[in-house]
C-alpha cells in the first residue's frame, strides 16, 4: 500500500469507525462506508490537513470512493 | 375540557455523586459530595479548581466510537440518562405509537466545549476558516432532544428549553402541560449539562458565582451556612419519562409518582441577582401549588434550588416563609446540591428525581456541610442539616431558578 493510501485509509477507519477490511479501494463512502453528507464533508476536511493540500468543493464532489480520493490526492499534494 | 394525569414512568441519573439513578440515590441519602479538583484541564491558574465531575465514565461503553465523536458531552451525558429512564419505563416493550412520544430536553448552554475547541482550533490557524461540519450540530442546546428522538424513533414534539438553571424544569412542565392536553401519551424529559471546561469554570469565576474554598473542595457546597462563598460548578443529567396515567395503567408501567402541577415566573429585577425579597420565587410556589390543586400544608418537601450563594440563599427561605406561613417549620427543605454541586440546565432534572425517590422511599436527603448559622436565615426551618431525615413524603416541590431571573417550581405527589 501506498504511503498516501494508508493515511487516506486510516482516516477513513478513524472518521467512519470502520473495519481496515471494509475500506477497498472501489469503496464509496455512502454507499459502502455509512457516512452521510457531513461525515464525507468532514472527510475531505481532514484530507486537506493531512496533506496540506485544499480541495475546492467542486473536485470534492467527485471524490465519492477511497480510491477517488488516493488519486486525487496522489495528483494534487506536493 | 378534561385534563389528564401525569404519571412518572421511568428515571435515569449521571451525576457528580452517583452514574445511575441507584448510586445517585444511595449517595443523596449518605450524604456524599461530588466535589473534588477539576480534572477534565489543567485549572492551576483558575481562581476555582474543582468542581462536581462525573467520575468513572467511558463514553465508548454506552455510545458507539463513531457516534460519540458527534456529540458535545452534554449530548451524551443527555444519551446516556435517557437511556436508562427509557429502559426504567420498559415503555418501547409495549411497542406505542411513538407518533405520540415527544423528547423535551432542558439545558442552560449547550455545546460550550465543543464552540470553545473550534474556536480555539481557528486561531490556531492563518484565518481560513475550516470548521469541522459538526460543530454546529454538536454545539446547538436543542442537538440533545433530537438525539434521543432518533435513538429511538419518537415523533412526537420534540424540543429544548433554555432559561439557564431552571431550564429542565421548565422542560419537565412542558411536557406534563403537553401530556395532560392530550397532545403526547409520553415525553422523555429532564436536562444535562457540561460546562466543566476553560469557558465555563472561566466564565462563571468573572461572574463571581463560584465558590474558591480551593483547599477544601467537598465542603464547599454549603447551602445556608454562614460561610457559604458561591456554588459548586456541577455536570451531568438527569432524565425522567412522564406518561399520560391511563397510558400507563394500560400497559402495566410501574409509577414512581404522579405529577401535580408547575409554576413559573420571572422576578423582572436583575440579570444574575436574586429579587431580594424573592417575589418572583415566591409568586413561582404559589402559582404551581394552585395549578396542583394543593393547599401549602399538604407539602412535605421542599427540595430548594439553594446553590450556596451569598444572596440567593437568604431570599429563598424568605419566599418559602411567604408562602407556607407557619408550615415553613413543618415541612423538610434541603438543597441536594451541597452534594451533587450545581447542575445549572440539568439542576432542575435530578433535584425532581430527588423529590421523586423521596416520595417513593419516605426520606428526604440532606442539606450537607452545616457549620455555623447564618443570622439572616430562620433556622427554625428545617433545612434537614447534614443526614437524611425519614418522614411520609406524599407531596413534593422542587425550586430552580435561573439567570435571567427565571423561576420554576414542580410539584410531585405519590400516586393514590
Amino acid at each position: 500500500m501506498s504511503d498516501i493510501k494508508s493515511r487516506v485509509v486510516s482516516i477513513i477507519i478513524d472518521k467512519l469507525g470502520v473495519e481496515e477490511a471494509e475500506v477497498t479501494t472501489e469503496a464509496s463512502f455512502t454507499n459502502d462506508l455509512g457516512a452521510d453528507s457531513l461525515d464525507t464533508v468532514e472527510l475531505i476536511m481532514e484530507f486537506e490537513k493531512e496533506f496540506n493540500i485544499a480541495i475546492p468543493d467542486d473536485q470534492a464532489e467527485n471524490i465519492q470512493t477511497v480510491g477517488q480520493a488516493v488519486s486525487y490526492i496522489e495528483e494534487n499534494a506536493k | 375540557m378534561e385534563l389528564k394525569r401525569v404519571v412518572v414512568t421511568g428515571l435515569g441519573a449521571l451525576t457528580p455523586i452517583g452514574n445511575t439513578l441507584e448510586e445517585y440515590w444511595n449517595a443523596l441519602l449518605e450524604g456524599k459530595s461530588g466535589a473534588a479538583p477539576i480534572q477534565q484541564f489543567d485549572a492551576s491558574k483558575f481562581k476555582t479548581q474543582f468542581a462536581c465531575e462525573i467520575k468513572d465514565f467511558k463514553v465508548n461503553d454506552h455510545i458507539d466510537r463513531k457516534e460519540a465523536r458527534k456529540l458535545d458531552q452534554f449530548s451524551q451525558y443527555a444519551m446516556v440518562s435517557a437511556t436508562e429512564a427509557m429502559a426504567d419505563s420498559k415503555l418501547m416493550e409495549s411497542e406505542p405509537n411513538t407518533d405520540r412520544i415527544g423528547v423535551i430536553w432542558g439545558s442552560g448552554i449547550g455545546g460550550l466545549k465543543t464552540f470553545q475547541d473550534e474556536h480555539e482550533n481557528f486561531l490556531k490557524g492563518d484565518g481560513t476558516p475550516k470548521f469541522n461540519p459538526f460543530f454546529i450540530p454538536k454545539m446547538i442546546a436543542d442537538i440533545a432532544a433530537g438525539h434521543i428522538s432518533i435513538k429511538y424513533g419518537l415523533r412526537g414534539p420534540n424540543y429544548v428549553t433554555v432559561s439557564a438553571c431552571a431550564s429542565s424544569t421548565n422542560a419537565i412542565i412542558d411536557a406534563f402541560n403537553l401530556i395532560r392536553l392530550g397532545k403526547a401519551d409520553a415525553i422523555v424529559t429532564g436536562g444535562s449539562e457540561a460546562a466543566v471546561n476553560i469557558m465555563g469554570v472561566g466564565g462563571f469565576n468573572g461572574l463571581r458565582a463560584l465558590s474558591m474554598r480551593n483547599d477544601s473542595p467537598e465542603t464547599a457546597s454549603r447551602p445556608f451556612d454562614k460561610d457559604r462563598d458561591g456554588f459548586v460548578l456541577g455536570e451531568g443529567a438527569g432524565a425522567l419519562i412522564l406518561e399520560d396515567y391511563d397510558h400507563a395503567v394500560k400497559r402495566g408501567a410501574k409509577i414512581y409518582a404522579e405529577v401535580a402541577g408547575g409554576g413559573m415566573s420571572s422576578d423582572a429585577y436583575h440579570i444574575t441577582a436574586p429579587h431580594p425579597e424573592g417575589i418572583g420565587a415566591r409568586n413561582v410556589m404559589i402559582e404551581a401549588l394552585k395549578d396542583a390543586e394543593l393547599a401549602p400544608e399538604t407539602v412535605d418537601y421542599i427540595n430548594v434550588h439553594g446553590t450556596s450563594t451569598p444572596l440567593g440563599d437568604i431570599a429563598e427561605p424568605k419566599a418559602i416563609k411567604q408562602v407556607f406561613g407557619e408550615h415553613s417549620y413543618n415541612l423538610n427543605i434541603s438543597s441536594t446540591k451541597s452534594m451533587t454541586g450545581h447542575l445549572l440546565g440539568a439542576a432542575g432534572a435530578i433535584e425532581a428525581i430527588a423529590c421523586i425517590m423521596a416520595i417513593k422511599h419516605d426520606i428526604v436527603p440532606p442539606t450537607i456541610n452545616h457549620f455555623t448559622d447564618d443570622p439572616e436565615i430562620d433556622n427554625k426551618m428545617n433545612f434537614t442539616f447534614n443526614k437524611a431525615e425519614k418522614r411520609t413524603v406524599d407531596v413534593a416541590l422542587s425550586n430552580t431558578f435561573g439567570f435571567g431571573g427565571h423561576n420554576t417550581s414542580a410539584i410531585f405527589k405519590k400516586l393514590k
